[in-house]
């Protein structure tokens, strides 16, 4: 009995939250169909559904995913690469720290995006462009947060280790990297959030690569069942990519 | 042992330390530390001095506020400025020293590894092969009772269960002299009554050579063969009484006249100084309000 409550349970919050979306979706229909909203600016939800087998068809869906996922692969290891040793300096050098700490937060705020024509000079209408725009975006999270969760890192620990005798890079890596690791994670989840959002984003902008091009193409044609279809397909794609990312998360993070 | 002459008189106090014995395995010598600078400087630890011989086991007490902490992580080569001395088979310590392990007053253990892993750290740190390591932590986790729980997480584990993780940890390296900063603090009273048990097992089993640092008076008589009893600050030693109690001990011993007898002459000492220190806290906190209002 009890197993059978705690499996419904479990299934209760998912069932929920699609069961909202399917409301969310009729009420809108409905609106749609008695004319509150104009169906000149919002296409019909079913119409939408049905222009997702379209556009993955037809719009080399598969390709353009691979196209944005080959930008986003490069950018979210490249935040890693240049985010975590920043941050780990910026923990080390506390006057390097002071005094650029208040630039790196502010550098998370910053709607780079706007700086896209300065980006197509130098590195051209190419990929490149968009992979530096959205390392650029993504590395201010991964910084702040591997600084904090390196000061955070308890003292009776880092005692631990000095009374063990141990050397700085034995420090570090053994004591210091994993007992930040859990705060490092939310950094990087955050920093990849902007990545995502910004290699779609700039892809729309420029009109070029992947899925953010294909919305842009969509809307010029206006073709906005299609257009809203492709949304929905790119936060599908957010979705799973999200679920992957918090998988690996659990299974590389250390117990709390 | 050392202080047995000034002791012949009865096995109460001895005011004032005499000259260290040679063969003792840790000197403190004259050991003074301020912090900062002017009128505002604070002197933590005055003139200390002591010595514990091997196989011996020595509590320093103290109420809060007297510098056990500083003095504890002096000797651990924590703190390394210092003055005076304190030597470990006649070198000075001036760093962490691979002959003094520390077990801490916080949860030190680490979230991200399991017990076994947890125990074999330091092994690790030595390169000792993976089979020894097993083979050796296996050994200190059975010692401190945690056999069977080798894959559980910390998180997995209660608070006293952890403590015994992080004794096994420090034991494991064979350090000679084992310093331990109020280790049971954060631990309820039964507990801490069954794992002083378990120390003094350990140390009866070992003939480790153990500085224990509390502000417990049952805990120090419950374990140890001497107390250094300190003053409030600057922390100096007051007197240090022998405690001759039966070994093998066990926390039976709680219920017994002459542990009750030990407990009220301790406190005798203390009570004097936890005063003291309870009054210039209040003083200052009187001037700081004083001052805050303007």
């Amino acid at each position: 009995m009890a197993d059978a409550g705690a499996g419904r349970s479990r299934w209760a919050a998912p069932a929920l939250g699609a069961g909202s979306v399917i409301a969310i979706f009729a009420a809108l229909e409905i609106l749609l169909k008695t004319g509150i909203v104009n169906r000149f600016i919002v296409p019909y939800p079913s119409a939408v559904l049905l222009s997702l087998e379209r556009i993955i068809v037809e719009e080399n869906v598969l390709g353009r995913v691979g196209e944005t996922a080959f930008e986003m692969f490069f950018s979210c290891i490249a935040v890693i690469l240049i985010g975590v040793p920043i941050g780990t300096a910026l923990y080390r050098y506390r006057a390097l720290r002071r005094a650029v700490e208040d630039w790196v937060a502010a550098l998370a705020a910053a709607p780079l995006v706007l700086a896209f024509p300065l980006f197509l000079v130098l590195f051209g209408r190419s990929s490149l462009t968009i992979i530096v725009m959205s390392v650029i975006t993504g590395l201010a999270p991964i910084i702040i947060k591997t600084t904090e969760g390196l000061a955070g890192v308890r003292p009776v620990l880092i005692n631990v280790g000095k009374s063990l005798k141990m050397g700085d890079s034995q420090m570090f890596w053994k004591i210091l990297i994993p007992a930040a690791l859990p705060v490092i994670f939310s950094g990087i989840r955050l920093s990849w959030t902007f990545v995502l959002i910004s290699v779609v984003g700039i892809e729309f902008l420029i009109n070029l690569g992947g899925l953010g091009q294909l919305i842009n193409d969509l809307a010029e044609r206006y073709d906005l069942p299609g257009t809203y279809a492709a949304i929905l397909f790119v936060v599908g794609v957010s979705v799973c990519f999200f679920m992957i990312l918090e998988r690996v998360e659990t299974w590389l993070r250390p117990n709390p | 042992m050392n202080n047995a002459a000034a002791n012949a008189a009865g096995d109460k106090a001895v005011p004032v330390m005499p000259a260290p014995a040679a063969e003792a395995q840790l000197v403190i010598d004259r050991v003074s530390k301020r912090f900062g600078e002017g009128p505002g400087a604070v002197v933590a630890v005055d003139d200390m001095s002591f010595d514990v011989m091997p196989g011996e086991f020595v509590a320093c007490i103290g109420p809060s506020g007297c510098g056990k902490s500083t003095l504890f992580n002096i000797i651990g080569g924590l703190q390394e400025e210092y003055v005076g001395n304190v030597m470990i088979d006649k070198s000075r310590i001036a760093g962490p020293h691979a002959a003094v392990g520390m077990v801490f007053q916080e949860e030190s253990t680490f979230p991200w590894r399991n017990v076994l892993d947890n125990v074999a750290f330091p092994l690790e740190l030595q390169n000792v092969g993976q089979s020894e390591r097993r083979d050796r932590a296996q050994k200190f986790i059975s010692l401190v009772g945690l056999q069977g729980f080798e894959k559980r997480m910390p998180s997995e584990l209660s608070g006293g269960m952890r403590q015994r993780v992080s004794i096994a940890r420090t034991l494991v390296s064979g350090p000679r002299i084992l310093l331990m900063d109020e280790p049971f603090a954060a631990l309820d009273e039964q507990t801490r009554l069954l794992l002083g048990d378990k120390i003094t097992q350990i140390q009866q089993e070992l003939h480790q050579t153990t500085l224990l640092i509390t502000h417990n008076l049952t805990e120090a008589v419950q374990l140890s063969d001497r107390i250094v009893v300190m003053t409030y600050r600057p922390g100096r030693v007051k007197r240090i009484v022998n405690i001759d109690l039966p070994r093998p001990r066990t926390s039976d011993v709680v219920s017994s006249p002459a542990f009750g007898k030990y407990v009220a002459e301790i406190w005798g000492d203390l009570r004097e100084e936890a005063t003291r220190g309870m009054e210039e806290a209040e003083a200052g906190a009187a001037a700081r309000g004083k001052t805050a209002r303007g």
